[in-house]
């Protein structure tokens, strides 16, 4: 059994409102440990009520949610126990920093988690090295910070908790080019050393396509698609006619294809583009 | 051309309290910049540069340090003319959470205009015509907190764009909203400006920037370039090495050419590299 499973999953809100609204709709869902998964769908699909369901954050109208096994909510006593496996960054998570210090920031999870200073202080330091914060910011107050590096002290809060599960909606919004690359650098590392589940919610095609294995894609409250990257790029006109996009790379390729440029690759990142012209040019002179 | 907005040679630095004594933290460093009537223009520049900085200058948010801005031939230290500039330079910010003030959506779009004393049936006609820009019209009757926040920018946009300024400024309007909200407010951006509207767009996406008709680049509280897109984004080292980039597909063109492959380096956007590519490839 997978890391995370639901079974016909549906979270209705505003129920007997004028507003009422089925936000997730049986949903099936068995996500393997280790994965790291992007999770794409337009607004409104249902993607961020769908994750707030993976730490108990919103309690199903019906159907169940499973982490590790574990049925969330069929034992309230274990509730607390269940969420420390998987650790949610929300958007914008800067905006949750409150400590005096960028260190007691970090520590507030793990601290919570009955982790001994000791302990404490060694996911802390070693978590901020990971995410790329150097010892000396420790002790500044994160508010002295740029906001790609408070965001990246935020990431490290949870980080630290060494959660089974991370999940990170919109890790990049309103960061440039360069602090867009590290921060999905640093998933990527993280996902890499720990080996744990990553879930990355992101309305970018393009940090999907370089980030991830394998992908959701939600669409009107349900599981459009749940699979791996070529596959669901290779949907490009059913995502579109649903408010996604693909990477633009991918977009100028399958209309190369259209105009009777033969290849049958998937193109998702610029690299293998680049790759691939060069390898039809050589064809082509041959 | 009419010059609309004049910065000539404008200064502008933070105190940073939490220092002991306080330190000076200067972001731009003498910005000189004129932007025409009329004009699309991309302002660029990673976390820092001073974009933000720049754009809160326009209507008297920020004041610069040294130095004058000029809005429509209003000079922006001019406390008297304060209501005029900020009617006259619309706003709208990244997050739209810190811009919504009313509970029901066409009342917030309608708070301004009922503040500077619109007749009612001139705000119910200008809130409709806002919301539909927007694409947010049926929503008219809906709260603004149980909205996404794609929805919740436009509305923000909408409160905007019903003041009927002159000259709208927006600090990445999209960064929280998904590639058709994206694709919908740039939709409107482009069309308010063939109606006249002048815009400045600070962006962190290169497909939006390569949209305008000029693009500006900041760095270090300094204009590094100034240009249509075309000549700025041929000139992908210099972005890369201040932490932008260039968009995906000029990126592919430049590591083809750099493969040995013939193609012009200010290819920007998707049609043009299509339509060379094919021209590449395709059989004799």
């Amino acid at each position: 059994m997978g890391i995370i499973r639901t079974e016909d999953l549906t979270y209705v809100y505003g129920e007997g409102t004028p507003f009422r609204k089925t936000a997730v709709d049986g949903v099936n869902l068995d996500i393997e440990a280790g994965e790291i998964v992007g999770i794409i769908g337009h607004t409104g699909s249902g993607k961020s009520t769908l994750i707030q369901h993976f730490n108990g954050l919103l309690k199903p109208t019906s159907g169940k949610v499973f982490i590790d096994g574990e049925e969330l909510f069929a034992d309230k006593s274990r509730l607390k126990e269940i969420r420390f496996k998987v650790g949610l960054v929300f958007q914008y998570p800067e905006y949750q920093l409150f400590e005096e210090t960028v260190y007691k920031d970090i520590a507030f999870g793990p601290k919570n988690m009955g982790l001994t200073d000791g302990e404490a202080d060694k996911r802390i330091k070693e978590t901020a090295r990971l995410v790329g914060l150097k010892p000396e910011l420790l002790d500044k107050s994160p508010f002295e910070l740029s906001g790609g590096q408070k965001r990246r002290v935020a990431i490290a809060g949870v980080m630290a908790m060494e959660p089974k599960v991370l999940i990170l909606d919109e890790p990049t919004a309103g960061l440039d080019p360069r602090g867009r690359d590290r921060i999905l650098g640093l998933i990527k590392e993280y996902h890499a050393e720990k080996g744990t589940t990553v879930l990355l919610v992101s309305h970018s095609m393009e940090d999907v396509a370089k980030t991830v294995s394998k992908i959701l894609v939600m669409n009107d409250a349900k599981v459009f698609m749940y699979s791996d990257r070529s596959s669901v790029f290779a949907k490009a006109d059913e995502l579109t006619a649903m408010g996604l996009t693909v990477p633009q790379v991918t977009r100028v390729f399958d209309r190369l294809r259209a105009m009777g440029i033969e290849f049958d690759d998937e193109v998702f990142s610029i690299d293998y583009a680049k790759d691939l012209v060069l390898r039809l040019l050589a064809e082509k002179r041959r | 051309m009419e010059k609309f907005i004049e910065i000539k040679d404008v200064s502008f630095s933070y105190i940073n309290d939490y220092d002991d004594p306080p330190t000076k933290n200067t972001v731009l460093k003498g910005v000189t910049l004129d932007i025409n009537k009329g004009e699309f223009v991309a302002v660029l520049g990673h976390n820092g540069s001073g974009k933000s900085t720049l754009a809160k200058l326009l209507n008297s948010i920020n004041l610069p340090e040294s130095g004058d801005v000029f809005v429509d031939g209003m000079n922006t230290r001019d406390e008297d003319k304060l209501y005029d500039i900020r009617r006259t330079v619309g706003m709208v910010f990244q997050n739209p959470d810190n811009q919504i003030v009313a509970t029901v959506v066409e009342e917030d779009v309608a708070f301004a205009l009922e503040n500077i004393g619109v007749e009612p049936s001139e705000i119910r006609k200008r809130v409709d015509w806002a919301l539909k820009k927007v694409g947010m019209y049926e929503y008219r009757e809906h709260a603004p907190h149980k909205l996404s926040g794609g929805q919740k920018q436009r509305i923000a946009i909408a409160g905007v764009l019903a003041m009927q300024p002159k000259c709208i400024v927006m600090d990445e309007p999209t960064a929280m909203l998904d590639p058709i909200g994206r694709r919908e407010i740039m939709q409107t951006i482009t069309e308010l400006n063939s109606e006249g509207v002048t815009v400045v767009l600070i962006t962190h996406y290169m497909e939006e920037a390569a949209r305008a008709g000029r693009v500006v680049v900041m760095d270090d509280g300094k204009i590094l370039l100034d240009g249509a897109p075309k000549k700025v984004f041929s000139q992908a080292e210099l972005l890369k090495s201040v932490g932008l980039d260039v968009p995906d597909v000029t990126d592919l063109t430049h590591g083809l050419i750099r493969a040995g492959i013939d193609l012009p380096d200010d290819i920007i956007s998707e049609d043009e590299c299509v339509e060379r590519l094919y021209q590449l490839l395709k059989k004799e």
